[in-house]
């Protein structure tokens, strides 16, 4: 057993418990989404005491090295004075508006109120006062280099989603929020711009491959660069009348749809879009950036790779969602 | 006398060579259950030490990380069969890199050097 001081509370946890449980066991408010240690909801920081380098899988060397790790991977086996207080990585922001683009998206625009440097396919961290959070992919490409100004990001509503739900009920317009990060490697860097690029996302993992284009288009890339966004079924599908138009303006994007479930016509594949997608023999060379649910993530990522493509060049981002309230 | 790391081109050869491994024991029906739901950048980042190791580069690999880092393997019943596939793969992949069969005894030999630290003897 550990004892664990969380700003100024003492919490005993037990062997083989993990820290995020323990916490929220004992009434300690921590923001948590995916407990899976891909999301980075729930960092809290060594205050006294080593963190467990098990828990920093992941993080930025900067956050590591100040002491920051993953309280939902965390099986503290020394004592520890830690604090869930994550204010000096957060910045105020305000929603600015929400607006229904498909079925069950919406996309929310987000003013931060202070610096916030990031790249459009990095991911951060929304946080409500009340302190639920949830991570989401930037879908938009940042006017300056200090990411000052609006970003946006798509936001699916799940059935009895708490953070999805408050956000597309109409009220969330002008309130205050946190955001905190961003993180990930799934963004565009302008090297071998004649490079072919495959971007493939299931769901809202359709938000940071329409960052990622952009960003490609204008730092000048001028390879060919294919849109995949698989569906369950040919209602998931959004952003298509803007996809279209991009691919219209720019001639190297080629925009294409996959549902699993339906009748295919000439502009939709049916299938699974992973498999669809290695079974057509994608090319070898290149950079692929692949976005949504984690088993298509993986198998895709595993596909791609095991077809020649560097690991190095394969960016992904699986969308680890929140357990179901209950 | 310079190691076979900086004979094949140090890290950049190494990255190469990770790719290779990696595909091979991915592809290699005795090994590939052991890569299953495993991070695919994370297991490359310690096959790139595993490989730095034995090609003799820059590394702070000891016999006890080895033991430590397999011993949940040995529980889901890794053995000898499992270290000869993976020195296998490992030959076969630095033949592609144009290392020669001496070379290939050497790196093997020190991979062999760590046979009962992964295995937990």
């Amino acid at each position: 057993m550990a004892n664990v001081v969380c700003d100024g509370k003492a919490v005993a946890v037990e062997r083989g418990q993990r820290l995020l449980d323990a916490l929220t066991g004992a009434g300690v408010r921590v923001p948590s989404s995916c407990r899976a240690g891909a999301c980075q909801t729930c960092l809290v920081k060594a205050t006294r005491g080593a963190a467990p380098a098990a828990a920093q899988v992941g993080l930025k060397e900067g956050l590591r090295l100040q002491g920051y790790f993953l309280a939902c991977l965390a099986e503290p086996a020394e004592d520890l004075e830690i604090t869930v207080d994550g204010g000096e990585l957060s910045v105020p922001a305000r929603i600015d508006r929400v607006d229904r683009i498909g079925v069950d998206v919406v996309r929310v625009r987000v003013l931060p109120e202070r610096c916030f440097p990031h790249r459009g396919g990095q991911w951060m961290t929304l946080i409500r006062d009340d302190g639920l959070a949830r991570p989401y992919s930037i879908a938009s490409v940042p006017e300056s280099p200090d990411g000052i100004g609006p970003l946006e990001i798509h936001v699916r509503v799940v059935r009895g989603g708490r953070m999805s739900g408050w956000l597309s009920a109409g009220e969330a317009s002008g309130t205050a929020v946190q955001l905190r990060g961003p993180a990930g490697d799934c963004f565009y860097t302008p090297r071998d711009l004649g490079q072919p690029l495959l971007l493939a996302g299931t769901g809202t993992g359709l938000a940071p491959l329409w960052a990622i284009t952009r960003d490609a288009l204008r730092a000048g890339h001028t390879g060919p660069i294919e849109i995949w966004h698989g569906a369950r079924t040919a209602d998931g599908f959004y952003l298509v009348d803007e996809l279209r138009a991009l691919s219209r303006r720019a001639p190297q994007v080629v925009y294409r749809r996959c549902a699993l479930e339906g009748g295919g016509d000439g502009e939709v594949s049916v299938g699974r879009l992973d498999q669809f997608l290695l079974a057509r023999g994608a090319a070898a060379g290149g950079r692929a950036f692949l976005c949504g649910d984690p088993t298509f993530v993986a198998s895709l990522k595993r596909g791609l790779f095991l077809a020649g493509l560097p690991l190095r060049d394969i960016h992904a981002d699986a969308f680890v969602s929140a357990p179901p309230p209950g | 006398m310079s190691t076979l790391y900086e004979q094949l081109g140090g890290a950049a050869a190494v990255d190469k060579a990770v790719d290779i491994f990696y595909r091979k024991m991915l592809s290699d029906a005795r090994v590939s259950q052991y890569f299953e739901d495993v991070d695919m950048d994370r297991q490359a980042a310690k096959q790139k030490a595993f490989l730095t190791m034995v090609l003799g580069g820059p590394n702070h690999y000891t016999g006890r990380d080895m033991r430590t880092a397999h011993a949940h393997l040995v529980k889901r019943g890794l053995t000898d069969l499992h270290v000869d596939a993976v020195i296998e793969n490992l030959g076969t992949t630095l033949k592609e890199l144009g290392a020669t069969d001496d070379q290939i005894s050497q790196v093997a030999a020190v991979a062999n050097s760590v046979r009962s630290d992964v295995l937990g003897r």
